[in-house]
């Protein structure tokens, strides 16, 4: 089953979540971030180039050019391979672990799976950013050294998003969390 | 807060409070509160609430029915499925095929369940016949999967014959297939590696968490693998090497060879390195020597790294033996790209070219110091100099200078010699040719270092004359013993004589200061450039070339952990999930298996080294390099 929602980023851009329901003890959900926006494409190339341009006219040298050329589809190149996440997917099995897929603009895909046994808790952290507040969901990891400390805290999305989707993913991860740990709760409201 | 609240309501459960919290993301949370022992630990053999997992070897999808066989990890609560044993066998076989691989492995392996493809619809009997295997096999729980020929349609059946544990829990198991590919696991390692419990201590515990503990079982099942359908064995298998044991004739060739070949090169190594341990080689200038020259340090680099390859040990785990293999490629690249710089040298007589235009570019850097000097000796960028004092430094580092150059030109008639034989050193490798250069730029500046030295010892003596003096000028002086400054009554002489003092260092301070950074500056040019050739030797030295290349061509065989797929799904059906390896980071790759460097790292931070630049302090950037006499 399916279920898509469309939510607001810290920028403005439009974010949809769609969550899939494989099985009773398997769950998807798959956030998709705002697409790169051609008018800021262009801004940026226009900026480089008249600089490139500006620089060219004082110094007589084309090579200036043609270095801003290569600047900027370099530039390009990186920001779609290393920066520009398209869709960023959370799969949750029980009893097995937590997996967090980003879907880089040029196909890279990166994959971060956390085992069940080394979930500690899962928390909504708020961060203070430029003039609002916002709030990312974090999965605090066991330290297998110290038994009640914590190893790290890995955040589930890398888009920041406003409240609504962390809260609802939030409960959804704990109920998974908690059936693994033994206790029993009833099945939580539908999302 | 808000937010608390909220989930608390939409959840409707007063403890979800606990669970969804917000805070600074600094804020340390309160774990979740721990449910009783009792409850977690109830039976041995199952977690409750825990679906069953069966790994099961995508090798083997394909294979025709039979038994499953396998081992059970309790804790939790999945099944790790190695082989099918296919009809017809005999039981009792069967039992002593698994002691026997228990005991070369001290892997637990069981038959867990049966395997049934169906090729027609009709094969109903075969169904009954499996379910009376159950009976021969105890196993709790027992697996049945079933497969349609040519369909994606699996069902799965996990049952109970105990009675359960707690009452309410069903007789049957949820059950989850997790497709691994078996080649791919057994050969690849888990980073950070997971706790490796005592061959000898028993069965191998599932003390590693999790997923590792599949990776384990299944690496250590390697005895179960070795045969393949060819083989006239009682019992008929089905895994990875059915089809044909891998095997690579050049492998086993070069396993054959390297044990012979091993303890020569260590015979002939452990020969060098007494050798070069001889008494001779301590005795006072020349011991003095070998400290200096970065050569020395790199070749005892090597040879160490070379005994550590052809020792005749063998690796006891898989980092040491990847440590041996980047050894090797790094040497071997090594010495490959020195040959190839060999050959380019001594290809249309470059040496006599590079020997001829040495000479004049000494002379050249000479007469660029003599301007420099004369410059300095009048009025530099403006400013005034104390005449007499100028002249005198000036006339001192002009004459030093004098003899530099004679002393090159002395020199000149060898220098085309000792190239060419400097050059063969390439042979041994490119970082050899490397040190060699930055020795021989550190003997070609040695004025430069000269002037240097002598630059900072008159600027520190002012220092500390100043500051010594103008302690005096306040009335103060410096305790020793208290290592404070003190009050401190001197008599009118005293004072008077140091005051005076005090006015000619300050009014000469300008003069000195000048000549300290200038010829500071230079110094640290040379530095640099010597840095420069250090970081490369450091960088080919310490690049892990084979695990680079590995990852490349085989990702799998590094790991940093698994990732997994959904496969097609039907409602009704059990979910099947692809699990595949997922490669360690090439920069995380890098750093788990980089190789010791020589250890020649800046011994200062920046802080450090502008407060000796100020104070006029000798700065040694890279290792003690006194003064040098040829």
């Amino acid at each position: 089953m399916e279920d898509e929602q469309s939510f607001s980023d810290i920028c403005g851009g439009r974010l949809a979540l769609q969550r899939r329901y494989y099985s009773s003890s398997c769950r998807e959900f798959c956030l998709s971030c705002p697409r790169l926006s051609l008018r800021s494409l262009t801004a940026v190339t226009c900026t480089v180039w008249l600089a490139a341009y500006g620089l060219f006219t004082l110094c007589e040298n084309s090579m200036i050019l043609s270095a801003a050329i290569f600047i900027t589809l370099l530039g390009l190149l990186g920001y779609l391979h290393f920066v520009k996440i398209d869709q960023e997917t959370l799969l949750i099995i029980d009893s097995l672990g937590i997996q967090m897929t980003s879907s880089y603009a040029s196909g890279k895909e990166c994959t971060t799976f956390i085992e069940m046994g080394k979930v500690k808790d899962v928390v909504i952290n708020e961060a203070v950013y430029m003039q609002k507040v916002i709030y990312y969901l974090c999965i605090l990891l066991k330290d297998p050294v110290e038994p009640d400390g914590i190893s790290q805290v890995v955040p589930v999305f890398q888009t920041f998003t406003a409240c609504d989707i962390s809260e609802k993913v939030c409960l959804l991860l704990s109920s998974c969390f908690l059936s693994h740990l033994g206790a029993v709760w009833p099945e939580l409201l539908p999302l | 807060m808000g937010l608390v609240s909220r989930g608390a309501a939409a959840a409707g459960l007063g403890a979800a409070s606990a669970v969804v919290r917000p805070g600074p993301p600094d804020a340390v949370p309160h774990p979740i509160p721990t449910p009783p022992p009792e409850s977690a630990a109830l039976g041995s053999s199952r977690m409750p609430g825990m679906v069953l997992k069966a790994f099961f070897p995508t090798c083997c999808a394909s294979a025709d029915s039979g038994l499953l066989v396998g081992r059970w990890v309790p804790e939790q609560s999945s099944a790790v499925v190695l082989a099918v044993v296919h009809f017809p066998f005999i039981p009792i076989q069967v039992k002593e095929l698994l002691a026997q691989v228990h005991q070369a492995s001290r892997v637990g392996l069981a038959v867990l369940g049966t395997w049934c493809h169906r090729r027609q619809e009709t094969e109903e009997s075969l169904g009954h016949f499996l379910e009376g295997l159950g009976a021969i096999f105890s196993h709790e729980p027992w697996l049945q999967l079933c497969r349609e020929r040519g369909s994606k349609l699996w069902s799965c059946k996990a049952t109970r014959r105990q009675v359960p544990p707690h009452p309410g829990a069903p007789y049957e198991d949820q059950v989850m297939l997790v497709f691994y590919d078996q080649r791919k696991v057994l050969l690849s390692q888990l980073h950070p590696p997971a706790a490796v419990p005592d061959r000898q201590a028993g069965d191998a515990t599932a003390s590693a968490g999790g997923l590792a503990a599949v990776f384990d079982t299944v690496a250590r099942s390697e005895a179960l693998f070795r045969s393949d359908r060819f083989d006239e064995g009682p019992v008929r298998l089905s895994h990875w090497q059915s089809e044909g044991v891998e095997a690579s004739i050049l492998a086993e060739l070069a396993k054959r060879a390297s044990g012979p070949i091993c303890v020569l090169l260590a015979c002939l190594l452990s020969l060098i390195s007494a050798a070069s341990a001889c008494r001779v080689f301590k005795l006072w200038p020349l011991s003095f020597i070998w400290s200096k020259l970065s050569v020395c340090e790199q070749l005892r680099h090597r040879l160490e790294q070379l005994t550590l390859v052809f020792s005749t040990q063998k690796a006891e785990n898989p980092t040491q033996l990847m440590r041996k293999a980047n050894v090797l490629v790094s040497v071997l690249l090594d010495v490959a790209l020195g040959l190839a710089l060999l050959s380019w040298l001594h290809g249309k007589d470059r040496i006599g070219q590079l020997a001829e235009a040495l000479v004049p570019v000494a002379d050249h850097v000479a007469e660029e110091l003599q301007h420099l000097l004369q410059w300095l000796m009048g009025a530099p960028a403006g400013l005034k100099m104390n005449r007499a004092l100028d002249q005198v430094l000036g006339r001192f580092f002009l004459y030093h200078l004098h003899l530099w150059i004679s002393y090159i030109h002395l020199m000149s008639p060898f220098i085309e010699r000792i190239l060419w034989h400097v050059g063969l050193s390439a042979c041994l490798g490119l970082t050899v040719a490397l040190s060699i250069l930055s020795d021989i730029i550190a003997l070609l500046t040695f004025h430069i270092y000269c002037f240097y030295v002598y630059g900072a010892r008159l600027y520190c003596l002012k220092i500390c004359g100043l500051s010594s003096l103008w302690r005096l000028f306040r009335g103060k002086k410096w305790n020793v013993l208290r290592q404070r400054v003190d009050s401190c009554s001197y008599d009118l002489d005293q004072l008077f004589i140091g005051t005076l003092l005090f006015t000619i260092l300050v009014f000469l301070l300008p003069t000195t200061a000048l000549y300290y950074l200038v010829f500071t500056l230079l110094r640290l040019l040379v530095v640099a450039v010597q840095g420069l050739i250090h970081l490369l030797v450091d960088l080919i030295n310490s690049l892990p070339l084979y695990s680079l290349g590995l990852r490349l061509c085989r990702p799998y065989r590094l790991a940093a952990g698994v990732k997994f797929r959904v496969l097609e799904h039907e409602a009704g059906r059990p979910l099947r999930l692809l699990m595949q390896i997922n490669p360690l980071p090439y920069c995380r790759v890098v750093h788990t298996y980089r190789l010791p460097s020589c250890g020649c790292h800046p011994t200062h931070s920046w802080g450090s080294l502008c407060r000796k630049l100020f104070f006029g302090e000798l700065i040694y950037p890279w290792r003690q390099r006194g003064d040098k006499q040829d």
